[in-house]
């Protein structure tokens, strides 16, 4: 079983619509430089060279990396993995 | 203060509720929350609570209705058009419910008027549209020591948390900063989905009333999100941020800013 990760709606263009795609096991890191292969694009908007962006937020099966190793947190076969950016609207 | 019969039956599907009764009721009655924006999120939020007889609701919005907002804004409507967004949904608010008081403010919050705004009330709701007032808001909350009920939306996507300062996380342990100009579409770039500031407003109505009454379990260190696309809710979980630059141990931010206009557009 891979990872499966959670590809929020902003970001669904990237994944030509899906919003769940398989990933492979390693750290965040590897995963999402991974996905971006398939993905272009992918890795910009959720990474700044190798680190996460302020404004987006990574959980493992609900855990936020930051509290964790952040990009280098492990990811397993199975694991779940959200990727939350900040939204702002109210209108 | 007791109910009179009109407001016993008014009421009468909240005090039949063992967890809300008439000691419930009177606590929303006495209950006063501030609404930051009269908008998609603020009209439900507003409706909602106004139906459940919140005792004072104050709206704050400086904008106007227009014709593009009523896809989504319940509270106000063609009659209104042109009318500023806190004076069209008291309007709308106290024909509901007349045992309601509603107070407008027609300003922008900003770093100078929003504690002296937010003091009078017990829970602010936010549900404004760009991330500086956002930020702002968290920021006085913080510091004001009120609860914060918070809600935003994009889309097909929203996310709900509730902000119990001093007890859990507060947004900026959630999102660090506020993205860079531009990198994130407001929704008048990108589009909302009509019904969904009802969904996300009516969890905010929730979550307000639970605070109120004392009961259930609040969204505090946690943040849920809604994907309508999906229809799925998920809920994954914010610790508080010991190094949080309002809330953590050594808060570098001890008196209000506010952050550049330049996010405003966004």
């Amino acid at each position: 079983m891979p990872v499966k990760v959670l590809i929020p709606v902003p970001l669904q263009r990237l994944t030509k619509g899906q919003e769940t795609v398989d990933g492979s096991a390693g750290t965040v890191i590897t995963l999402i430089k991974d996905l971006d292969q398939k993905y272009s694009g992918l890795a910009e908007r959720i990474c700044e060279g190798d680190k996460v962006r302020r404004f987006v937020n990574i959980y493992v099966n609900e855990e936020d990396i930051r509290f964790m190793s952040n990009e280098e947190t492990s990811v397993k076969d199975g694991d779940v993995v959200s990727i939350v950016p900040a939204i702002a609207g109210g209108c | 203060m007791d109910f009179t019969e009109e407001q016993l039956q008014r009421y009468s599907r909240h005090i039949i509720l063992p967890e809300v009764g008439g000691k419930g009721q009177k606590k929303i009655s006495g209950s006063r929350v501030l609404i930051a924006g009269a908008g998609g999120l603020g009209c439900p939020v507003g409706y909602y609570l106004a139906a459940a007889g919140v005792g004072t609701i104050a709206m704050v919005d400086n904008d106007v209705v227009e014709l593009s907002n009523l896809q989504r804004q319940i509270a106000h409507s063609v009659r209104t058009l042109g009318m500023n967004k806190a004076e069209s949904a008291k309007n709308t608010f106290e024909a509901l419910n007349p045992d309601v008081n509603v107070v407008t403010i027609k300003e922008r919050l900003n770093s100078k008027n929003i504690l002296g705004l937010i003091k009078d009330y017990d829970i602010v709701v936010d549900g404004t549209d760009n991330f500086p007032t956002r930020y702002l808001i968290n920021d006085a909350c913080v510091l004001a020591g009120k609860p914060l009920v918070s809600g935003a939306i994009l889309r097909f996507e929203g996310q709900v948390t509730t902000i119990l300062p001093g007890e859990g996380h507060c947004y900026r342990c959630l999102f660090e900063e506020p993205p860079p100009p531009g990198l994130v579409p407001s929704c008048q770039e990108a589009g909302v989905l009509g019904v969904l500031p009802g969904v996300v407003g009516a969890l905010q109505a929730a979550e307000v009333l639970k605070l109120v009454l004392g009961k259930g379990k609040p969204l505090s260190n946690q943040l849920l999100i809604y994907d309508a696309l999906g229809v799925n809710f998920r809920k994954v979980k914010v610790p508080k941020n010991p190094d949080c630059k309002v809330c953590g141990k050594s808060p570098v931010i001890t008196e209000l800013i506010d952050i550049g206009e330049e996010y405003c557009s966004i």
